[in-house]
């Protein structure tokens, strides 16, 4: 590619040609976290404390201290986060390539059904009828589940029952058809996982998790803003801190998306 | 027969909120066994080791026999009220601002002649009990209350300045997600409170008995994670102001010690919710507190701990929760010093295992929930500072006093 055409892109984001969506929810406090059973390690929340407001702590500067787990937050989930990606090379966010950090994708619009039920579930017609629309999904893209989650208010949004969460998600035999026959890069959603509510109870569990690492794909999570991009088309940036042997990481995730 | 206490109207905007004022605080240090008596609410005086003479006030040789083994020993409260006075234009700033101000002489039972402010209804040579309480300075002084109870007695005005009564008073339970917070709101508004704030944190996450607290009178639930330096901010600057009591229910146990522990992370959420989110509340609600202190009926009145007797004697299968709860006894002390200049109690409970999830493999004896939410009551209703919910509070108290090798040794099994 010619550096000129870089310079186009450069150009047609500063034209307002090339849109910017930022997919990612702001990291705070009260942003819900992935619930486990209270015996397990929890993820730490998001927490800011203030190191000093243009005050007798530090006259001139405001600045905090952070802290929160590495799967908190709009988030990126790297191989080694599952066992079944444990022993791949490059498994973790400071030794994955750099340019899977930028890549295409595909959004398939669920928010219909999942507004229907909650326990909504991505099949495999499901993403061949889209297919038949869009086109086949080509190799290296995300495909991002649209539900419209991300719209909710913090208690539905979570939907914590006493049997659990019930969020949409993709179904076993999809995230094994996704990765193996359509070879994506990643699989992305609005809820808090890349699984459903109740993926637990799936065979394989997690099967989001399961077959996307175990095969050295990644995860996005907690992303808004999917209305606003075109079915394909929209180029994903997704670069997570470079954590040491990090599992995973919040992230600001940006979609280019041409203006016409 | 006294009025019963009118519930404070809103107050006047154009009037400044009068800043608290101290009763006087010296003390001798042999007199602070009173002060530790009345912590606990126990009636103490000297006594003779030598000749059994009881003594008042505090002394360092026997008035009867001039021995010098005195010992503070707990000693009958009835007397009778020889003669009372009013104090009508006092010169101390705290007691002028109060006047009129009764006090009077009393002739003890067991032979000492005390000096002791007055409930309104003692009326001279009547029976009294007598009690030790705290006052403003946090220091013991005497008070004689009328040996039968009479109509609107916790009211008294002179009473009140004694305790922390929730009666219309507004409470922050700061924790309402665990069953001693549900307990505690039920308890408070049972005793006269006029409103509880409840604080839940994430309230995303539902829990049981979440539908006590939603859209019940006098009960306010409010977004409160302890843990956040922001939160317990955010929450001061709409209500901080409005808190008289504020009831810390932070609740996080954990089983485990040392060794068979990976790494901090519990060790940094127990630290976060017990420790930090004291650091947290205080910071929030401390200062209001402590500058509302003589603000009317309604003025800022005290602060409660629920600690673990734990804290006072590592139990090692819930080793590392000891510790923080440990760390939040000795903050305890320091809020106490720094909220005593506005009159504000700091009260701590200390219990034993209670009968929570959490606790579920310990054995019997546990404390119920709301034992520990009617001891908070009643430590309010008392002004109380340091109260011992339950036999096995007592029990580690009482072993630890006595040999405090020992009860470590016994707390290693």
């Amino acid at each position: 590619m010619q550096s000129k055409n870089l310079l186009e892109l450069a150009g047609a984001i500063s034209s307002g040609a090339v849109r910017v969506v930022d997919l990612t929810f702001t990291l705070s406090p009260d942003f819900p976290v992935i619930v486990l059973p209270p015996e397990f390690g929890q993820a730490a929340p998001v927490r800011i404390q203030e190191i000093s407001r243009y005050d007798g702590r530090g006259p001139a500067w405001y600045w905090n201290n952070v802290t929160f787990g590495e799967h908190t937050g709009t988030h990126f989930d790297a191989p080694i986060h599952w066992f079944t990606g444990k022993d791949l090379p490059n498994n973790s966010v400071d030794s994955m390539p750099a340019k899977d950090m930028i890549a295409p994708a595909c959004v398939i619009d669920c928010s219909a059904g999942a507004a229907q039920d909650p326990d909504f579930l991505l099949t495999v017609p499901l993403v061949e009828a889209w297919e038949a629309k869009h086109g086949r999904i080509p190799e290296r893209n995300w495909v991002l589940l649209r539900t419209d989650w991300s719209k909710k208010g913090w208690r539905d949004y979570s939907n914590l029952r006493d049997d659990g969460a019930h969020t949409p998600g993709p179904n076993p035999a999809v995230m094994k058809w996704l990765v193996e026959e359509r070879g994506i890069i990643g699989f992305g959603t609005e809820t808090i996982g890349t699984d459903a509510g109740q993926a637990g109870h799936f065979e394989p569990p997690y099967p989001a998790h399961h077959f996307l690492h175990g095969a050295g794909r990644y995860g996005l999570q907690c992303l808004c803003n999917l209305d606003q991009l075109p079915a394909t088309g929209a180029v994903i940036v997704a670069s997570p801190l470079k954590i040491q042997n990090g599992s995973g990481s919040p992230l600001r995730v940006i979609a280019l998306v041409s203006a016409n | 027969m006294i009025d019963p206490v009118q519930p404070p109207r809103r107050k006047n905007p154009l009037l400044r909120t009068r800043l608290p004022a101290s009763p006087p605080r010296p003390r001798s240090r042999t007199s602070h066994g009173f002060t530790r008596a009345a912590a606990e609410g126990r009636f103490v005086l000297q006594r003779c080791e030598a000749c059994g003479a009881f003594a008042y006030p505090a002394r360092e040789a026997c008035p009867a026999c001039l021995s010098a083994g005195l010992s503070f020993v707990d000693a009958p409260r009835r007397g009778v009220l020889l003669a009372e006075t009013t104090a009508r234009v006092p010169s101390d700033v705290y007691f002028r601002e109060r006047a009129p101000w009764r006090i009077g002489l009393v002739k003890m039972d067991c032979g000492p002649t005390m000096v002791a402010h007055l409930h309104a209804d003692c009326v001279e040579g009547a029976p009294i009990v007598m009690s030790f309480q705290l006052d403003k300075s946090g220091q013991a002084v005497a008070f004689a209350r009328p040996e039968e109870e009479t109509p609107n007695m916790a009211d008294d005005r002179q009473w009140r300045e004694m305790t922390a009564d929730p009666k219309f008073r507004r409470v922050l339970v700061t924790n309402g997600r665990s069953v001693i917070g549900q307990e505690a709101v039920a308890a408070l508004k049972a005793a006269g409170a006029k409103t509880v704030f409840v604080g839940v944190a994430e309230p995303w996450r539902p829990f049981a008995g979440e539908q006590l607290l939603r859209g019940q009178q006098g009960i306010e639930v409010v977004t409160l994670d302890v843990s956040d330096e922001k939160s317990a901010a955010d929450l001061a600057a709409d209500i901080g102001g409005k808190v008289d009591i504020l009831v810390n229910t932070t609740e996080y146990v954990r089983p485990g010690g040392l060794l068979d522990r990976r790494g901090t992370s519990i060790a940094r959420d127990e630290i976060d919710q017990a420790y930090l989110g004291f650091i947290n509340l205080a910071q929030a609600f401390g200062p209001a507190m402590r500058m509302r202190g003589a603000d009317g009926v309604s003025s800022s009145a005290a602060w409660v701990n629920i600690l673990s007797v734990h804290a006072l004697a590592n139990w090692p299968a819930f080793g590392a929760y000891s510790a923080s709860q440990a760390a939040c006894l000795s903050l305890s002390h320091c809020l106490r010093a720094e909220l005593r200049p506005g009159g504000v109690k700091v009260m701590n409970l200390f219990t034993g295992p209670v009968d929570t999830e959490w606790f579920q493999t310990v054995p019997p004896p546990k404390v119920a929930p709301r034992a520990v939410a009617q001891a908070i009551v009643s430590a309010l209703r008392g002004g109380l500072e340091e109260i011992y919910v339950g036999d096995v509070a007592e029990e580690i108290r009482q072993r630890l006093a006595a040999n405090p090798k020992a009860l470590e040794r016994e707390l290693d099994k």
